[in-house]
């Protein structure tokens, strides 16, 4: 276990994002450097405008760094074509949204099943491991419901399912009790942890203190760049709040 | 190898989950989806409707040349179009009996022939038992050689029953039973009018074309041409045979040159008359029944380019509808084949949908004029490659229509289309 926590997953070396509005040059992100090992818990902290959300897409291969090297499970990412880049997404990435994207349509089996369709491999046990995922996640009994018979939290948990199911080696999470009750969040961040435990590796996006307490790692983001990166123990603005919980729990 | 194996593979999946995701989408917007197959479905009918009429009818006609065979020649009166005669009343452009005089010796391609007169409105009585209005025809002892009309009883006329104007007759198997006459009534005597008829044979009927004649009984009963002109003044006609199909049309400018001779008709003045066959008829049938389809096949056409228009309406609405869908699926990783593929697939499923409610409304139609009394369409029916043709049809236009909108949607940024409202 010690020595596959050795494994390098994610390596950013000087990415950068620019967007062009008009004549104006926008850079969400301004040379970020970043290294991810397996099973790490990584909690990317920042305001809105901060470049959180540009670089988990860039981190998801959604979206395209303007200049750099981005590097996952070893494979150079930035010269991959869409169709490969499409591939890396359905094999290598699960993604969490902050507003579950469930299918309507669909039933739970089916919203979990979906990114089996698109795999070259999962296909013909699509159905034996979206069951397996969703016993993982909690929802056995719920395989047959429709997305509006779960309540936000089942939701959630299908939609992580859904996320885990092709074997992920990053779950990106997006703010992912951004719509959820802080009880339910609660349930869902503890899913988090087992996961975490169980050696996947995380990454969550989020703005709150509360999701953010569960990671291992601290990256706090401004205009684009990493001002600070360091283990949750050590990371200044977490004490800090820490202090402010305490002294507001002491008054 | 496995990748070979794999991309059909990954084609079916797709094309399956696609037919179903399809489907669903069709089942819950179903009105939409009425209103926007409409436009196919109207096409489709009408075009199978149509195909199904003229298929009908070439059949009966089919059925027709087959009794009478291939070499038949029909000569009747008829105004020209022009001329002084155009205006002419019907007796002064009716055949007299010697006018045919003498037509085998001057037509060399001609085998044989039959004036055929018909005496109109007679009352044919057996005991107690009448039947009013029946067209009596007369025939000579050759037509037997020339319309296959089986005599299933009896016997056919001879020559000698002409020259000696026998008073004998050929009738119908339903005026028999009409007539409450023995089944086998060879023998028995019936009344035309005032004269008295021995039957001789039992004649089978033609199957039925009576193009607008009207659905009422008709009943037929034959005796000789010479027999005729005691019942009164006959209109006449004639049947002719080639000698081969070969020389039908040399025959039928024969018959022509002969009859303009014995008929004096200036050289300068139209045919006061008509040499028709089968062959010409199946012709003009197939010139007619060419331009039917292809003005059918515009109005089709029409109806499926505005069918085709309102298949990309909701195709586009669908696609932008979905697009968080389609954000997402492009997250976990769909291609940009595979959605364009699914948008693709629903648009075909749509008009393959729109081609079966409209295939099912043909065959209603086809149904109906089929039923409908005096038209001689009850052998109309929608033949198979009519069918495949219309989902051909229904499933290019799918393709066509679709493309845009799938293309659009396989061009969503996910980002992008993940933050849509």
């Amino acid at each position: 276990m010690a020595n596959k926590a050795e494994k390098r997953i994610i390596r950013l070396e000087n990415v950068t994002r620019i967007y062009k509005v008009g004549i104006e040059r926008i850079h969400a992100l301004d040379g970020i450097d970043l290294e991810l090992r397996e099973n790490e818990y990584v909690a990317v902290m920042g305001a809105s405008g901060s470049g959180k959300s540009t670089l988990m897409n860039v981190m998801g291969c959604l979206d395209r760094a303007s200049s750099g090297y981005y590097e996952l499970d070893g494979q150079d990412t930035t010269k991959m074509s869409d169709a490969a880049l499409a591939r890396v997404r359905n094999e290598r990435i699960g993604f969490v949204f902050q507003s579950f994207e469930l299918l309507g349509r669909l039933s739970t089996l089916k919203n979990v099943e979906m990114p089996l369709i698109y795999s070259r491999n999962g296909w013909w046990s699509r159905r034996k491991r979206a069951k397996n995922v969703l016993e993982r996640v909690g929802l056995g009994d719920r395989i047959k419901h429709k997305p509006n018979q779960l309540s936000g939290g089942e939701k959630q948990r299908v939609a992580i399912a859904r996320a885990l199911v092709c074997n992920p080696s990053i779950l990106l999470a997006d703010e992912p009790t951004g719509n959820l009750d802080s009880k339910t969040s609660e349930g869902i961040l503890e899913l988090f942890d087992r996961l975490h435990q169980e050696g996947q590796t995380i990454i969550i996006v989020t703005h709150e203190i509360h999701v953010a307490r569960h990671a291992k790692r601290i990256i706090h983001m401004r205009d684009g760049r990493i001002y600070s990166d360091l283990p949750r123990e050590q990371d200044s603005v977490f004490k800090a709040t820490i202090q402010n919980d305490l002294q507001e729990e002491q008054a | 190898m496995r990748a070979l194996i794999r991309a059909p593979i990954v084609f079916f999946q797709l094309s399956y989950q696609s037919v179903y995701l399809a489907l669903g989408q069709i089942w819950t917007n179903k009105t939409r989806s009425i209103l926007t197959t409409i436009g196919i479905v109207i096409g489709v009918a009408s075009v199978t409707a149509v195909i199904a009429a003229l298929t009908g009818l070439k059949a009966k006609i089919l059925t027709q040349v087959e009794t009478f065979g291939t070499n038949t020649i029909f000569v009747f009166p008829r105004r020209p179009e022009k001329g002084p005669m155009r205006h002419a009343s019907w007796w002064t452009i009716r055949f007299l009996p010697e006018h045919l005089d003498g037509l085998l010796e001057h037509c060399p391609s001609v085998e044989r022939f039959s004036r055929i007169g018909s005496v109109g409105r007679h009352t044919v009585r057996y005991g107690e038992w009448s039947v009013e209005n029946i067209d009596v025809t007369g025939i000579e002892s050759s037509y037997h050689e020339i319309e296959s009309r089986p005599v299933v009883l009896g016997r056919t006329f001879s020559v000698i029953d002409d020259m000696q104007v026998r008073p004998v007759c050929l009738i119908d198997p339903k005026l028999r039973d009409k007539l409450h006459l023995d089944r086998d009534c060879i023998g028995q005597s019936i009344l035309i009018g005032h004269n008295r008829f021995r039957i001789v044979g039992v004649i089978e009927r033609r199957p039925e074309l009576r193009l607008g004649e009207g659905g009422e009984e008709y009943y037929e009963i034959f005796i000789p041409f010479r027999t005729l002109f005691k019942l009164g003044k006959p209109w006449i006609m004639a049947f002719a045979a080639s000698k081969s199909a070969e020389v039908l049309e040399e025959a039928q400018g024969e018959i022509k040159f002969f009859l303009r001779r014995t008929r004096n008709i200036k050289p300068t003045e139209p045919d006061t008359f008509r040499v028709e066959s089968l062959q010409s008829a199946l012709e003009t049938f197939n010139k007619i029944a060419l331009i039917v389809t292809l003005v059918a096949g515009g109005i089709v056409g029409i109806s499926l380019l505005v069918g085709g228009v309102g298949i990309m309406n909701i195709m586009l609405v669908s696609v932008s509808e979905r697009t968080r869908e389609i954000g997402l699926r492009k997250a976990v990783g769909a291609k940009k084949s595979a959605i364009l593929t699914q948008f693709l697939i629903e648009s075909v499923v749509l008009c393959f949908f729109g081609g079966l409610v409209g295939v099912g409304f043909g065959q209603l139609l086809t149904m109906g004029i089929a039923n409908i009394p005096r038209v001689e369409l009850d052998m109309a029916y929608i033949p198979l490659w009519a069918i495949g043709l219309s989902f051909g049809f229904a499933g290019s236009v799918g393709i066509f229509f679709g493309m845009f909108p799938a293309i659009k949607a396989a061009r969503l940024d996910p980002i992008e289309a993940l933050r849509h409202e």
